[in-house]
């Protein structure tokens, strides 16, 4: 028996998004198949697999990405799919619990590569939004050009916010990389 | 080559390396020589790995095949890295043992 559902996680939410899968995986739902907000699970015994999510440096379709998944499928882990630079993978927990990584330094590596992410989108998103203010200024301060800055300024604010979250989070594991490995 | 210290991970896939080895082996020998303590998660030993190439610490067996697992042997460089990394750490045990344990 499949099972669809339909969620919206954002970026800096990736972890939540991992803690959900694993709680529907712990319950017997495991992940077999994603598509941008959609999940398909299969029915299994409970807590038979075990989730991670990955951010990739490149995108999935990359040589480089390509040896990275096959060196995972090698080590016994499941790819189930990917989006965008997001690969989802799942491995079972007969062994031992599965993680795709064992110290801080590779972890911190992680989120360095999704803290590109809106930063990019926040430098051209505040650029765009410029170039829209001097059309604001040019063509006599129309209304329409006004809503498509307030609109392009908000997103960059979410930008900005998904920025701090994701730093916030290396912060943390900096910390205590000062003590540990 | 400085006198860093190696990371715990790299220092035992530079040691089950001494015999040519794929992914999976090093993470159950790493395993294995360390009663269990030490389990290497993929992604971090393919980071580790790819540094490790990178640096000439170690170097990818040449294949039969390309389809085949792609193994790993450590290299002379590799090999010295270990006997500074062994001295540092015999440094580190033998203050600990004539300080905190005298105590």
């Amino acid at each position: 028996m499949r099972r669809r559902m339909y969620k919206v996680f954002a970026m800096w939410n990736f972890d939540k998004e991992e803690q959900w899968l694993n709680e529907m995986a712990a319950q017997g739902l495991s992940l077999v198949n994603v598509a941008p907000f959609r999940y398909d699970f299969e029915e299994t015994d409970m807590g038979a697999y075990q989730v991670r999510l990955e951010m990739l440096a490149d995108l999935p379709s990359n040589p480089k990405s390509q040896n990275y998944i096959r060196f995972l499928e090698e080590t016994g882990v499941e790819h189930i799919g990917t989006i965008f630079r997001w690969v989802y993978f799942r491995k079972g927990t007969e062994e031992a619990p599965f993680d795709l990584f064992s110290d801080i330094e590779s972890r911190i590596a992680h989120l360095n590569r999704m803290l590109v992410i809106p930063l990019v989108l926040g430098i051209s998103n505040v650029t765009s939004a410029f170039s829209w203010i001097e059309r604001y200024h040019r063509y006599g301060y129309r209304i329409s050009e006004l809503w498509v800055i307030i609109a392009i300024l908000t997103t960059a604010l979410m930008l900005l916010y998904g920025f701090i979250r994701i730093w916030h989070k290396k912060r943390q594991l900096q910390k205590e990389r000062v003590l540990h490995e | 080559m400085q006198n860093i210290a190696l990371t715990e991970a790299v220092y035992y896939v530079l040691l089950s390396l001494h015999d040519p080895l794929h992914g999976y082996g090093i993470m159950q020998k790493v395993e294995g020589m360390s009663n269990g303590r030490v389990s290497l998660a993929a992604g971090t030993l393919y980071g580790a790995l790819s540094s490790m190439v990178e640096k000439r610490w170690i170097t990818a067996v040449p294949g039969e095949q390309s389809s085949r697992k792609k193994e790993y042997v450590i290299t002379s460089l590799g090999k010295q890295v270990v006997m500074n990394e062994l001295d540092r750490l015999r440094e580190l045990v033998k203050n600990g043992e004539s300080i905190a344990e005298e105590a």
